[in-house]
């Protein structure tokens, strides 16, 4: 017993938590790296993440594709979609004020979500688990796909981070996300760089969508109910800063779920108060850099 | 009269709604260092954003190397051979110097070594893996101009190296400069220190009220030193 909670509960709620995180933490990363690069405040996000589960249905349901091959054939299928849309509607709005660019992809959002409604209807359907099964650890039965979940989201996350922080292709975009005139000055297709990124954030979106598919609900509401919280992480990470998303993101899983332990009516808000008191300590969030 | 490099014949351009390129005409020979003197708003700066192509509005005429580059993406404009330095040097902060110095790309064959640069900066070999955003402002203006000499670029436009530089790094950087001069390079400086530019540079375009005022070239006559002075305002 632990504040007189017996010991299940809490760990239970820290397992649930850490599997929140580990979405949240996936997508953040692909928002900070979207807005560092595009200036694009990624309102389809969400969405992203719903058409990832999505779409991993419809290749069980329709082809007999499997949750495995799903896994690395979705992130392909919707970087192309991002690609797409980078191309057609996003590269038009750089040169005018960001707030279109985040209109735009919150208009994109409730297009997307209401045509999956419209053709999928709003009850949503399961996904079959991959991992059935589990382990009893003595002080909590831990399901095989959960801890799945929480060890691939580890290394998604880092390693994303290394690739940015360590790697040439990712001086190129941290330069990029610096000061991309001078970038392309040197003679840098910075374009390319920016479809690229784009469809490498709507990819990670997607992968965490497949990861959540059989945990969720799969509906078309499973991404506005994520990407508020989504915003909140990214902030409290600190804008931009990658290591930031990735620990705020779990960090936040977490509390979330000891909330639901200790204080349950205060879980659905606990992020957006610690995303008050990050902000009043610190302005540009954990690791952010003050500008 | 040796074919121009760079050849400019009325360039007009500016930011927005203000104009500040009246009609620019001037032309640099290969191996020329030749300098843009003028005072602050007389669109030195401006000139060379022109040339590199990150002024987005520009119009007339700038070819290089015979090739019309005026409606040209920046990164089309460097691929053909030019290299930019920035006067507020631009280095990323977020990378390291070793990053900084091998983001540009090598767009030609005949750029120099790592060991050249190295040899004429000495003071980066030892904050390699030191973060742009650390650097001290003579460190960042070695960066500046080393990490372009790599990628084969024979054409640089450097604007204002030496500005709020100790003296004994304004030195170091004219050395540099001298330096490549004798390794073939071909430089267009920008300065406001006048004797910095006439101890570097062969040739001396005036601007004034995005015009060029005057040509001096050689040797400069008590009267033309005055000249000079009276536009910049000495």
């Amino acid at each position: 017993m632990i504040f007189g909670y017996p010991i299940q509960l809490i760990m239970g709620q820290v397992l649930i938590g850490l599997i929140n995180g580990s979405l949240y933490a996936m997508m953040s990363l692909g928002l900070a790296v979207i807005f560092g690069v595009l200036r694009v405040v990624n309102f389809a996000h969400g969405a992203q993440y719903m058409m990832g589960a999505f779409v991993a249905l419809m290749l069980w349901q329709w082809l007999g594709v499997g949750y495995w091959p799903a896994l690395v054939l979705v992130p392909i299928i919707m970087a192309i979609v991002g690609i797409v849309l980078e191309r057609l509607f996003l590269r038009r709005l750089y040169h005018i004020d960001h707030m279109y660019g985040l209109l735009a992809t919150y208009a994109l959002a409730l297009i997307i979500e209401g045509t999956f409604r419209k053709f999928f209807g709003a009850a949503g359907t399961a996904y079959p688990n991959p991992l059935p099964g589990g382990i009893n650890l003595g002080f909590m039965f831990l399901p095989w796909y959960r801890g799945w979940v929480v060890v691939v989201s580890v290394v998604i996350c880092a390693a994303t981070w290394f690739a940015i922080e360590r790697t040439r292709l990712g001086a190129l975009l941290r330069a990029a996300t610096e000061n991309p005139v001078m970038v392309r000055a040197f003679g840098l297709n910075v374009p390319l760089i920016i479809t690229v990124t784009y469809g490498f954030g709507v990819a990670l979106a997607a992968f965490a969508g497949v990861i959540a598919a059989p945990i969720q609900n799969v509906s078309p509401q499973m991404g506005s109910h994520v990407i508020a919280v989504i915003f909140a992480v990214v902030v409290i990470g600190g804008m931009g800063s990658i290591l930031g998303a990735i620990v705020a993101g779990f960090l936040l899983g977490i509390v979330e779920g000891l909330t639901k332990v200790f204080y349950p009516e205060g879980s659905s808000i606990v992020i957006f108060l610690v995303m008050i008191l990050v902000l009043s300590l610190r302005p540009a969030g954990m690791f952010g850099r003050p500008t | 009269m040796d074919k121009a490099m760079l050849s400019i014949s009325r360039l007009e351009g500016g930011y927005g709604e203000s104009a500040v390129l009246h009609g620019i005409d001037l032309e640099i020979r290969p191996g020329e260092v030749v300098t843009l003197l003028g005072r602050n708003g007389a669109g030195k700066s401006t000139t060379l954003k022109a040339i590199i192509g990150i002024l987005e509005k520009r119009e007339g005429s700038i070819r290089f190397d015979g090739k019309e580059t005026i409606r040209m993406s920046s990164d089309a404009i460097a691929r053909l051979g030019v290299a930019y330095c920035p006067e507020e040097r631009a280095i990323f902060g977020s990378l390291t110097v070793d990053e900084n110095m091998a983001l540009p790309p090598v767009i030609a064959k005949g750029g120099l070594g790592v060991s050249e640069i190295q040899a004429l900066f000495p003071n980066l070999q030892h904050r390699r893996h030191a973060y742009g955003s650390h650097l001290s402002g003579g460190e960042q203006q070695m960066l500046a101009i080393g990490r372009i000499l790599r990628t084969g670029a024979r054409f640089l436009l450097l604007d204002e190296p030496t500005e709020g530089l100790a003296p004994v790094i304004v030195k170091q950087i004219g050395q540099t400069i001298d330096a490549l001069k004798r390794k073939g390079f071909t430089i267009l400086l920008v300065e406001q220190n006048f004797r910095f530019a006439l101890r570097h540079a062969s040739r001396h375009y005036v601007m004034e009220e995005g015009r060029v005022a005057e040509m001096l070239e050689g040797e400069i006559s008590d009267e033309g030193m005055k000249r000079i002075e009276s536009y910049l305002g000495v």
